[in-house]
């Protein structure tokens, strides 16, 4: 890539891309990503076992949550999209990012928020809005960030050299656009002190605002740019077609459109105005169409490379990944329905249905990426196709043993709080009763969330060697 | 892909400013209709007369609670359903959540919904219980949070937090923001007393006092406003109650 190569004008190879900053995205994708669930696995042992507590102000399950859910949304899924995005949107629009320094930026303003929130977020430091917990400074910080990205995005598709859009980059625009949106307008406070403040909104609004704002950071940031990188990476996987550019079209602005109506099935049965609990509800189960609409024509561009199945486990990673996306889109719908909502809601059913989508889709999603971008990034086979296809196996396990046990839990303790007896009485007065029914589960759970840990170590294990094994690179071959 | 111009390519697909400013109206309308109407007092929260401010100790409390991430295994809202309003007293309405910033309605029960908290247990057992959540509650998975015990708060602190929330519209006025310091130890004192007698010693500037504050005041006003109305504390079931208890399957 070095610009003062004689040969480099001359020769017909492909611009000069910008992967050095792919190559950092994924570093640290890998190393919040381990650090995130690390801690998810310590919170499912101090639900098990309280002492794990320690009793420390700093190391109690009130404090350590918020760091878990930030760390694997906007630290692992937050620089896994923006590797993939980086290294797609490139090559989709045949341009080089359009500036540098802006990437570099980027790159580096994220990473100071997750240490900034993994510093703050034990101290107690919090705004105490779910998934939006980190202190006005450094929401500032996220809105000076994002629209950095956002300036370069843009900046790279305006000199674009090929005129057409690829869906993907539909998707990428939808993020960029819809995450400014929600994080300024559900951070908007009045600071009391540098660490403290309080939000403009009150009690009922707030908590509009708040899962506007959640529902759509799933919406906007856990689905619809993961949606765009399936349709670089998969169809550049199995090299075959997306199966459907009309389904594409459709399925991309209903997506658009309907997503962000859904907020409101956070808060059925609460003093939130009836008519608009309703339309959480109605466009919750509209939203099974589009979702699954993507779910097709993921696993359908896999027709006839069903045969690799067996033995690529980026193909592997894919089908599940595509196959946990639509369970975990109609799960969603169910839960919306006010009667089964009065059943799953405050319960671990709850927890079972966002880590579906997270380990299930989001994770999935995230190896079957980089066991093809890794590679391709460094010019050499992946270390070892039957280590990733133990992760594949190991994962796989894990979210089943994680997902079912919190399924049981829930719906129990569901059924156990609403009990009566003939006497018109609970028949579980006592919620400790409820409990203590649930640690078993908490058990498996913990074994199961250890097995999805263990198998994402062993992809950082495989992934350093392949980028480290420089014996393989045959003399001669570019350095790209 | 189709090999065809397709109107979508031909519109929108080569024109990047135009598509993203139709993917900016097409993620709006629906915040817009769902969230505006919540400022405009008819669609908003009913106003309960019952329903006034924290005082500045219970505020100091409440930050507290926000800074422990108690939302994390508590809820603030008991569902219209008999068993909830059996469990834990009235259900929760819109105009109980008036003066709070943030909300604090959870996502998770792993322990018990709090709306209804305040009253329900001495100051005492408050303190026993956040020394060590098992002394009161065997079984319990609640981590114990001695440190609240020996930190303190101070009044200054709570001053600053009443006067930014007096700014996004809780009706302190400037007696309320000069009077804190009075208000604090006069409302902690009486925390302390009932301590002492039963048998704890602490001082009123301990963080636990403002907790308590806070649990102690959480429900009241719910509470009062259903008293006000007539309608009997456990009996308080509205219509929805009546169906959802219907799908339920149970009596």
């Amino acid at each position: 890539m070095s610009a003062s190569s004689p040969s480099s004008s001359l020769s017909l190879a492909p611009p000069p891309y910008d992967d050095a900053i792919v190559k950092k995205f994924v570093f640290v994708t890998m190393l919040w990503g381990a650090v995130g669930m690390l801690v998810g696995v310590i919170l499912a042992l101090q639900l098990a076992w309280w002492p794990a507590n320690l009793s420390l102000p700093w190391t109690t399950f009130g404090r350590l949550r918020p760091l878990h859910t930030n760390a694997v949304i906007f630290a692992f899924t937050g620089n896994f999209i923006f590797a993939g995005v980086y290294y797609s949107m490139q090559r989709l629009l045949k341009t080089r990012m359009w500036n540098d320094t802006l990437s570099t930026l980027h790159f580096w303003g994220w990473q100071a928020i997750i240490v900034a929130a993994a510093i703050t977020l034990p101290l107690g430091l919090t705004q105490g809005k779910e998934y939006a917990e980190l202190i006005w400074p450094i929401d500032i910080a996220i809105a000076v960030v994002w629209v950095i990205f956002a300036v370069n995005f843009f900046g790279t598709i305006a000199i674009r050299k090929v005129q057409h859009l690829y869906v993907a980059i539909w998707f990428y625009i939808s993020m960029v656009v819809t995450i400014a949106v929600l994080h300024i307008t559900n951070s908007l406070a009045v600071p009391a002190t540098f660490t403290r403040s309080y939000p403009i909104y009150a009690g009922m609004t707030d908590a509009l605002v708040q899962w506007w704002y959640g529902h759509n950071a799933v919406g906007f940031l856990l689905t619809t740019p993961i949606l765009g990188l399936m349709y670089y990476f998969l169809p550049k996987s199995v090299q075959r077609p997306v199966f459907s550019y009309r389904l594409s079209i459709v399925h991309f602005w209903a997506l658009v459109f309907l997503y962000i109506w859904a907020g409101p099935h956070h808060l059925l049965y609460s003093g939130l105005p009836d008519w608009a609990q309703t339309l959480g509800m109605v466009f919750s189960i509209m939203l099974i169409a589009p979702s699954w609409g993507g779910m097709l024509n993921g696993l359908l561009t896999l027709r006839g490379a069903w045969g690799r199945l067996r033995t690529d486990p980026v193909v592997k990673f894919w089908a599940v990944a595509v196959s946990f996306y639509g369970m975990s889109t109609f799960e969603g719908p169910m839960m919306s329905i006010r009667a089964v909502n009065s059943l799953s809601h405050y319960t671990d059913w709850t927890i079972a249905h966002v880590h579906g989508g997270a380990l299930g889709w989001v994770g999935m999603a995230a190896a079957a990426m980089l066991y093809w971008l890794v590679p391709q990034l460094y010019k050499r086979p992946l270390h070892s196709v039957q280590m990733a296809t133990a992760h594949f196996w190991i994962a796989t396990v894990g979210i089943v043993l994680y997902v079912v046990s919190m399924w049981v839990a829930g719906i129990t303790q569901g059924l156990m709080w609403r009990a009566i007896d003939d006497a018109g009485q609970l028949a579980y007065p006592s919620f400790m009763d409820t409990v203590i029914q649930l640690i078993p589960f908490y058990w498996i759970r913990l074994i199961g969330g250890l097995l999805y840990l263990g198998g994402f170590l062993l992809m950082g294990w495989n992934l350093w060697s392949t980028a480290r094994r420089t014996q393989d690179v045959p003399a001669g071959a570019p350095a790209v | 892909m189709s090999q065809h111009e397709s109107w979508h390519r031909r519109l929108l697909e080569h024109r990047s400013a135009l598509f993203t400013v139709l993917v900016t109206v097409g993620i709006s309308i629906g915040g817009i209709v769902e969230i505006v109407p919540m400022f405009t007092a008819s669609a908003g929260a009913d106003t309960l007369e019952s329903v006034t401010p924290y005082t500045a100790l219970e505020q100091a409390g409440r930050d507290i609670y926000v800074r422990e991430g108690c939302y994390n295994c508590h809820s603030q809202m008991v569902r219209p359903f008999q068993a909830e309003t059996l469990r834990y007293g009235p259900w929760s309405r819109a105009g109980e959540y008036a003066y709070d910033h943030p909300f604090q309605l959870g996502s998770r029960r792993i322990g018990p919904d709090l709306h209804r908290v305040g009253g329900k247990y001495p100051d005492a057992w408050h303190y026993e219980h956040m020394r060590d959540p098992r002394s009161t509650s065997p079984g319990s998975l609640m981590p114990p949070y001695p440190w609240l015990l020996d930190d303190t708060y101070t009044a200054a602190d709570a001053e600053k937090s009443v006067r930014a929330l007096a700014t996004v519209g809780v009706p302190y006025t400037e007696a309320d923001i000069a009077n804190v310091a009075t208000s604090v130890s006069e409302q902690s004192a009486g925390i302390v007393e009932r301590l002492k007698t039963a048998g704890i010693q602490t001082e009123g500037d301990k963080e636990i006092v403002a907790m308590i504050a806070y649990l102690q005041r959480l429900g009241k006003d719910g509470k009062a406003a259903f008293a006000d109305s007539g309608v009997p504390d456990a009996l308080a079931r509205p219509e929805e109650a009546a169906t959802a208890v219907a799908l339920g399957g149970q009596p």
